[in-house]
């Protein structure tokens, strides 16, 4: 159990600099997720704290140890990887014990906490197959297996699920949660899945273009977004995005005045959720039914407000309407985000 | 029904096609290694007066395997032909997939262009370098020994070893490499204890396609150690053809007993070799 410090971390390929000044505390027994779009770095800044690649400048510290220039099994990690990587020759007991094996450890202590780890993870009736013949979900079981035997400080998980079935990945998340809340440990997830990075995180770190973006709890990234990147990546659907302008005190949408702002006056975007977006009979907002997505219990409705003002809203389903209605809304002041125009 | 029906015969036409011809080429191929071992078990008359024919109780004779097994020397050659095989196999598998793992694994400058260099040598016959190589060997003071031969031939496979591995060692995956990393492997232990069982099929492929030639070669141990005493099986065979009268018998005894060794090696290599080979062509 460990906290994890990046000071100032940046990495270089050749011209291109992919990891810019990253500076992150997470703190003991904390699960930090890191989320962006791919080739925002993230993998990358995982490699960086395994010790798979060097950091070009900057510094990585585990427990009050700088770390930036030890090899990977001298760091006190341990990795799950996207493609599980187990080792297809040996069985799940050999991929196990592997590392503890490669360690010296004696046989023994290996056994126990191979058992105990096995335990945890449900392996018990599958030790002695062959990766080949395990299923996705128990290689990933294997896997995650590999790492809690080697009791590291900190937890490192790559894309962990990306390669699972949609069923088997909610499975799998709650099962990681489970883990982390039996094990207490430190753990860095990467993924460039939000839903995951919401049910998951403690604190999420949300990436771009090698920058963290903003760092923060699931709610305070959904309630606060500190730029129009963080707010569209963070929910599902994603944010509304509208050109409005502000005039005199006043946010404006097409020629409806909206809610007042404290804002000088010129050219704003408006974000709102789908899921903020309230049918109000009474509403400023009014437009036309384009796509009527039915959920069962909820529903999404595509809908045109005016020429380049296209909202997704998020209803309950009880109300059917077909393309072509008429729909109004109104956005509750308090939930709607102003962002500079872009 | 009947559609189900002619797909049947239809699958069973294609089938019987294909074993048709399978067996068609299988007959050519085998066709000169059946005369060599069916004429190696006849006397001198019946090989000229018909060398298509079984060998009957008139016309069998032993005489040919009784002077290559009576020849003193030809055990010496075996071996020789063993050593320097085996020995040229062992070299050109590890320092080729040696050399694979670092190209695909590591990224240095002039990468690349290390490796077009390593691999330019296919379009080279190595042959064309025989004067060179002579001259080198006998500056080396190498002459007439094995390690002029396995030397020589170490460097003609390489290229086509190295080529054939670098493809396959970027296919493993690097996340197991990784993982190994974290385990605490060193570099070597990554390459002997991981990556080397993931491609084991492609070792026997690569070990079948550079031990054939090597076998068989007549040329270099010519050139290069023609001694009594370093002769190999090919070219010790060339005793019992002289200048005014040839051994038929002999010669083709010789060979069909040189043939067994290859074979077994390939049996022992083939079961992996199909795995190697249809991989690749999956893989495409």
């Amino acid at each position: 159990m460990a906290t994890l410090d990046l000071k100032g971390v940046s990495k270089q390929f050749d011209d291109t600099r992919v990891l810019d000044n990253i500076n992150l505390n997470v703190a003991d027994g904390e699960l930090v997720v890191f989320v962006g779009p791919s080739g925002c770095g993230k993998s990358t800044l995982l490699r960086l704290i395994a010790g798979l690649e060097a950091v070009t400048t900057g510094d990585v510290s585990i427990g009050d140890r700088d770390v930036s220039h030890l090899p990977p099994s001298k760091r006190g990690i341990a990795m799950v990887f996207q493609s599980y990587a187990l080792y297809p020759h040996k069985t799940v007991r050999g991929n196990l014990g592997f590392a503890l094996k490669h360690a010296g450890a004696p046989a023994a202590d290996i056994k126990r906490r191979v058992d105990a780890a096995a335990a945890i993870l449900e392996l018990e009736d599958l030790m002695d197959r062959l990766p080949r013949a395990l299923s996705g979900g128990q290689r990933q079981r294997v896997a995650i297996g590999r790492a809690i035997v080697r009791e590291p400080d900190v937890f490192l998980f790559d894309e962990p699920l990306s390669n699972l079935d949609a069923a088997l990945r909610v499975h799998m998340r709650v099962e990681i949660l489970k883990l982390h809340q039996r094990l207490g440990a430190t753990m860095v997830y990467v993924t460039h899945d939000q839903t995951e990075a919401m049910t998951l995180a403690d604190r999420i770190v949300v990436m771009r273009d090698g920058c963290i973006e903003q760092v923060g709890t699931p709610l305070e990234l959904y309630r606060h977004p500190a730029n129009r990147f963080v707010a569209g990546f963070i929910g599902s659907p994603a944010m509304n995005f509208l050109d409005a302008q502000v005039r005199e005190g006043r946010v404006v949408l097409g020629d409806q005045p909206l809610h007042p702002c404290t804002r000088t006056d010129g050219p704003i975007t408006l974000g709102i959720r789908p899921e903020h977006l309230v049918q109000d009979d009474d509403g400023p907002l009014s437009g036309g039914v384009e796509v009527f997505e039915h959920l069962g219990g909820e529903a999404f409705v595509h809908i045109t407000l005016g020429e380049n003002l296209k909202v997704v809203a998020k209803l309950d389903g009880e109300k059917v309407y077909r393309p072509g209605d008429t729909i109004r809304l109104s956005a509750p002041e308090e939930r709607c985000h102003l962002f500079e125009h872009s | 029904m009947p559609w189900r029906k002619r797909t049947t015969t239809g699958q069973a036409l294609s089938a019987a096609a294909i074993h048709g011809v399978l067996l068609a080429w299988c007959a050519l191929a085998l066709f000169p290694l059946y005369l060599v071992v069916i004429n190696g078990a006849k006397s001198r008359r019946a090989i000229f007066n018909d060398p298509l024919k079984l060998p009957t109780s008139d016309t069998f004779s032993a005489k040919g395997y009784a002077s290559v097994v009576g020849n003193s020397e030809f055990p010496l050659y075996f071996g020789n032909s063993l050593v320097v095989t085996s020995v040229s196999l062992l070299l050109i598998l590890l320092l080729g997939a040696m050399a694979a793992h670092a190209l695909s694994e590591y990224r240095f400058r002039g990468n690349t262009l290390l490796g077009l260099y390593l691999i330019v040598g296919i379009m080279v016959p190595i042959r064309l370098g025989t004067v060179a190589l002579l001259e080198l060997m006998v500056n080396l003071n190498l002459t007439n020994t094995l390690t002029a031969l396995i030397l020589v031939y170490t460097a003609q496979g390489l290229p086509v070893a190295i080529f054939i591995f670098t493809e396959f060692l970027r296919a493993v995956s690097r996340e197991i490499k990784d993982s190994a990393r974290i385990d605490g492997l060193s570099e070597y232990r990554i390459f002997f204890e991981v990556v080397i069982p993931l491609v084991r099929p492609v070792i026997a492929t690569v070990a079948v396609f550079s031990m054939i030639p090597i076998w068989n070669d007549l040329w270099f141990p010519l050139i290069l150690a023609p001694g009594q005493e370093t002769r190999t099986v090919t070219l010790g065979v060339q005793q019992f053809i002289g200048q005014y009268t040839v051994d038929w018998g002999a010669v083709l005894a010789a060979l069909s007993v040189a043939v067994l060794p290859v074979l077994v090696m390939y049996i022992i290599f083939s079961r992996h070799l199909i795995r190697g080979i249809t991989a690749g062509a999956v893989k495409g």
